[in-house]
């Protein structure tokens, strides 16, 4: 009953709304740089847009190297349960999961073979 | 008179006694009214050296204010009241009494005036600290607080061998300017660095926060660490290699939080980068950047504590906490919504929350003393912050796809702290001064000039940018239920593979040792029952070898006996 209800971010429309006003709230930043003096300490400053570049092009990369990380540093879910618990039940008695966790290891199996693909935004 | 003699901790060891005594209602009282006591009576206690005496050789001052550990005392009752709040719900009397335990040992090390005080309270904050994971009461969650365990007391084992050394070189144990010029320097610099979670011996900190008790990490994130941070601010102000550590520690927790399912672990992960910031300003050294060390722990200590209750409050409502099984839960959970994105925007360092006020300090301070590279990465790590913790935190507990998951906002006690500190988030954003006042150092700094706010916002929003675009592209890694692998691997998987296959070398090269060893013997003994055999057939046909050999041997015997008596 309750999922009939549609809410704030169930309408496309409010998502898109809420990206225009951040590409404007961007565009607008970038803008004012050529217009508000700042005080200058670090001769990087000195370059138009430097903040927004820097913020845009790091986040980027960082993105794209932790990424590149989960190729040598992803293992499945339970990887050191199987030592360190002596193969006694790993099942969180006080915190209830909802997916099958015996399964677990199949599942993670599974998500390595297809290509990786993002939340999108507009979900 | 004898008020001012009571050291803040004394209140709250007798308030676990109380809590031990009483129940219900009757307990809660009991704790909300302790830390709002002890903090009024704080609030009134001159500085100087309030107890000291004589045990041995060695002068101990357990009770000792001035304005870098009262700072710290301050924010430590905060955090008290806004923990118990947050946890007034529980009816788990060895959390409670743990919790308030730990509280006191926490305000008991700030006010050390000795090495050897704080040595006591630096085992003390991780005895009783483990007791917040293990109420747990999972398999898993104490093979964790055994982990825990076994690295907080190797920090508190290596201070005492520092507290040992520094005695003899220097002849008194006043806890002060430390440096690194000696081998008790070097010490005691590791046993702080083990709790402030340095680069490499981090990982204690990510695996116990995330699986402590939803109440439990939120006094877990509020003490231990901000303890080493006040302890490295007051025995190594301008040690350069500082600088170096912290921005190590601003920079590589933002990869793993990036790729971290786990929602609180990604948190835990946003600390150690929030402990780089401090550590960059303690390395630097001046006064505006031990200022922006102390006011940053200051609210780190409450936006931090505000993420990790609402994550709390997700973990407490729906029962999970995996990045890959949330979504959508602003939908039924808009109050806990709202508040985490306040702890997001201050983490994030947005004009107006706290997280500004106090960041831009340490960042001006680098940029003052030529660290230019510092803050190139201390720059990285303020936009990366804001990408894995202001905006995955939120992004994907609350928005993302929709999980189905319909939980309520949490109890009201959850709330109304949540509320508490979201608002003092934002109180100290917009009034910075009130917080500037307390500081160890004069300031006459103001973060909001237009070159900072426009700087800071422009970083800001372009990293969110880009967080859109790499979702709209299906380039931003997807939450995935796995385990990544760090540095806890070494001591996990590495150390433990490593020394079974040394000793199944050592077993197996010991059994073909001992095997060689008695095929020789067996060998040998054959050989001598042969010749024996052949000895027997010759000359003794009907004696066996062994009597003849006997009968030698007393007759030996006797004549060695008379040769004696003569």
């Amino acid at each position: 009953m309750k999922d009939e209800k549609k809410y704030l971010f169930d309408h496309p429309k409010n998502i898109k709304r809420l990206l225009y006003l951040l590409y404007s709230c961007c565009i607008l930043l970038f803008i004012l740089d050529f217009f508000i003096h700042r005080d200058v300490s670090h001769s990087g400053e000195n370059l138009w847009g430097f903040y927004p570049l820097y913020g845009f092009v790091t986040c980027v990369v960082l993105v794209r190297v932790a990424t590149w990380m989960r190729t040598f540093l992803m293992r499945e879910e339970d990887y050191y349960a199987n030592e360190t618990m002596d193969n006694e039940s790993m099942d969180d008695k006080a915190i209830p999961h909802g997916d099958d966790v015996s399964n677990s290891r199949e599942n993670v199996k599974k998500k390595f073979l297809p290509k990786i693909e993002g939340h999108n935004v507009d979900d | 008179m004898w008020m001012i003699e009571l050291p803040p901790f004394m209140p709250f060891y007798i308030g676990a006694l109380f809590v031990l005594l009483t129940r219900s209602k009757l307990r809660g009282v009991i704790m909300m009214a302790i830390p709002i006591a002890s903090a009024v009576h704080l609030g009134m206690i001159p500085e100087g050296i309030h107890l000291q005496f004589s045990l041995f050789d060695y002068q101990l001052i357990p009770y000792r204010v001035d304005k870098l550990s009262l700072m710290f005392g301050y924010v430590f009752h905060l955090a008290a009241l806004i923990g118990i709040i947050y946890s007034l719900h529980l009816r788990d009397t060895m959390q409670q009494v743990a919790a308030m335990m730990y509280v006191g040992s926490g305000l008991g090390a700030v006010f050390a005036g000795d090495l050897l005080t704080l040595f006591i309270f630096w085992e003390l904050l991780a005895i009783t600290s483990v007791f917040l994971i293990w109420a747990r009461r999972t398999q898993r969650s104490y093979v964790t607080g055994m982990r825990y365990l076994i690295i907080q007391v190797l920090s508190g084992v290596i201070l005492l061998a520092g507290t040992l050394f520094y005695f003899t070189e220097n002849n008194t144990l006043e806890f002060g300017y430390i440096g690194l010029d000696s081998v008790s320097g070097w010490l005691i610099f590791i046993a702080f660095g083990i709790k402030c979670a340095f680069p490499m011996v981090h990982n204690w900190l990510t695996d116990a926060y995330s699986e402590a008790t939803v109440t439990g990490t939120v006094f877990l994130s509020a003490f231990t660490t901000k303890v080493a941070v006040y302890a490295l601010a007051r025995a190594y102000p301008g040690t350069e290699l500082l600088v170096y550590i912290g921005a190590a520690m601003t920079c590589f927790p933002i990869f793993f939080a990036v790729i971290e399912n786990d929602l609180r672990r990604v948190l835990a992960y946003s600390l150690i980068n929030q402990l780089g910031f401090m550590v960059v300003g303690i390395g630097i050294g001046t006064a505006l950047a031990i200022n922006g060390a102390v006011a940053h722990a200051f609210n780190d200590v409450i936006f931090k504590g505000l993420l990790f209750m609402s994550m709390g409050a997700v973990l407490h409502m729906t029962g999970r906490i995996h990045g890959s099984e949330l979504g959508g839960l602003y939908k039924t959970m808009p109050k806990t919504t709202i508040l985490c994105i306040v702890g997001a925007a201050s983490i994030s360092a947005f004009p107006l929350f706290s997280g500004f006020v106090s960041k831009s300090m340490i960042m001006s301070a680098a940029l003052a003393e030529g660290f230019d590279w510092i803050w190139l990465m201390l720059l990285f790590a303020s936009a990366g912050v804001f990408h894995h913790a202001g905006i995955k935190i939120p992004y994907f507990a609350f928005f993302a796809h929709d999980s189905g998951i319909r939980a309520n906002d949490p109890p009201k006690n959850m709330l109304l702290a949540m509320a508490i500190a979201a608002s003092l988030c934002i109180a100290i954003g917009i009034y910075p001064q009130g917080l500037y006042a307390l500081l160890p150092y004069e300031t006459t700094y103001n973060p909001y000039d237009t070159t900072h706010v426009l700087a800071q916002t422009q970083l800001l929003f372009y990293s969110a940018l880009a967080f859109v675009w790499l979702n709209l592209k299906g380039m931003y890694p997807p939450e995935l239920r796995s385990t990544n692998l760090d540095f806890d691997w070494l001591y996990r998987r590495a150390f433990p593979r490593a020394l079974q296959t040394m000793f199944t070398i050592i077993w197996q090269n010991d059994r073909r040792l001992r095997q060689e060893f008695k095929l020789k013997l067996t060998m040998c003994l054959t050989y001598i029952a042969a010749k024996n055999n052949r000895l027997s057939s010759l000359l003794s046909r009907n004696y066996p070898s062994g009597s003849m050999a006997m009968w030698v041997a007393v007759v030996l015997a006797t004549y060695l006996f008379l040769s004696f008596i003569q």
